[in-house]
């Protein structure tokens, strides 16, 4: 194995554990204030939505809103199914096979 | 308060745990999403000229997909180390919000034990356990365990089969494989507010967060604007929860 590649991967493994562990460990020993357990609540909302946004707003740095933001086109049967059917898998089935079905005629 | 109320108060062993064997069953839905979007960074990262052992050790190690298209990417690039490393940091620091998150339904578990659930915990895991907790109030360390190390185990198989099959797919995105993460993110987030029933002010949360995110990412990077995005919307929400 490569040096350079092996410090790289042990490198960005060391801080994506820390985030992950450290406040799992830290708030266990402290008790939250009850505004800071209704922030709490909010985050995993707001953190899909954002991530959501991005893949589905924004292509190659810039702002998308045209026909021809095939993922934005894919992104509408994929969240109906989700509201539809409340299935994880099936919304990620019909998101894929949406985009590659659009992929193929467009 | 009698001794029944103190021992519903303390978070200490429920009588109902979930097991092991019902997170596995849990995490089984969103395999797919693993397998795909899994598959889909083994071909990148085979691609980017990173051999089987390095691609093993990225999925073992790192077990992050957004890092790891991040690192491939940026390999094939020639980037630096140094470079290569802030950037993932700055990509992963909402796991900090996600492990703070989950904090309250583990508290009565000592530092290690969290730690072991925190090794683990990814955006998809996350949100399966917030949707549980969402039903139940209550998340079960086994249940955890179970849900993680399946998530975690798809991973690194999925992985490697697009590190061995990469040399074949010479266009990945055909197939659509590009969108299982955006899907499972909208099937999550769906899930999320469906549970929780209080549809208005998730919805305007969600739709603040996806405003944020956009404009910050445009003007400054999209790690960022993830984390921007998160911390405002979030704010937000709390202040006007409390004021009605």
């Amino acid at each position: 194995m490569r040096m350079d590649i092996f410090l790289i991967i042990i490198g960005a493994a060391l801080v994506t554990f820390i985030p992950r562990v450290l406040p799992l460990m830290l708030l266990s020993r402290v008790n939250l204030p009850e505004w800071g357990m209704r922030w709490l609540n909010y985050v995993p909302i707001a953190v899909m939505a954002a991530l959501v946004a991005q893949a589905l707003f924004i292509q190659d740095e810039h702002f998308s809103l045209s026909s021809n933001n095939l993922e934005l086109i894919a992104a509408l049967p994929t969240f109906w199914v989700a509201v539809k059917t409340r299935s994880l898998l099936g919304t990620v089935v019909v998101g894929m096979i949406s985009l590659m079905v659009l992929r193929f005629f467009l | 308060m009698n001794l029944e109320t103190a021992r519903i108060d303390s978070h200490a062993a429920p009588e109902h745990e979930d097991s092991f064997i019902k997170g596995v069953k849990d995490c089984l839905p969103t395999l797919l999403g693993y397998l795909s979007i899994g598959f889909a960074a083994g071909v990148v990262e085979k691609t980017a000229g990173l051999t089987i052992p390095e691609i093993a050790m990225m999925s073992i190690i790192l077990y992050a997909g957004s890092a790891q298209f991040i690192a491939a990417g940026m390999i094939a690039a020639g980037s630096t180390a140094s470079s290569i490393v802030i950037t993932i940091l700055f990509v992963n620091l909402r796991h900090l919000l996600l492990s703070a998150a989950l904090s309250p339904y583990f508290r009565h578990l000592t530092p290690l034990r969290n730690l072991l659930i925190g090794s683990l915990l990814t955006d998809e895991t996350f949100g399966v356990a917030i949707t549980e907790s969402a039903k139940k109030n209550k998340i079960s360390e086994k249940w955890m365990h179970g849900l993680n190390i399946t998530a975690y185990l798809n991973w690194i198989l999925a992985n490697l089969a697009g590190a061995f099959l990469g040399q074949w797919i010479s266009n990945p995105e055909k197939l659509g494989l590009d969108f299982a993460l955006p899907a499972m993110f909208i099937g999550l987030l769906v899930l999320t507010i469906l549970s929780r029933s209080k549809y208005a002010m998730d919805i305007i949360v969600g739709l603040i967060a996806m405003l944020i995110a956009i404009v910050v990412s445009l003007v400054w990077s999209a790690s960022m604007g993830v984390i921007a995005a998160t911390i405002a919307a979030s704010t937000i929400g709390m202040v006007v929860e409390k004021s009605k």
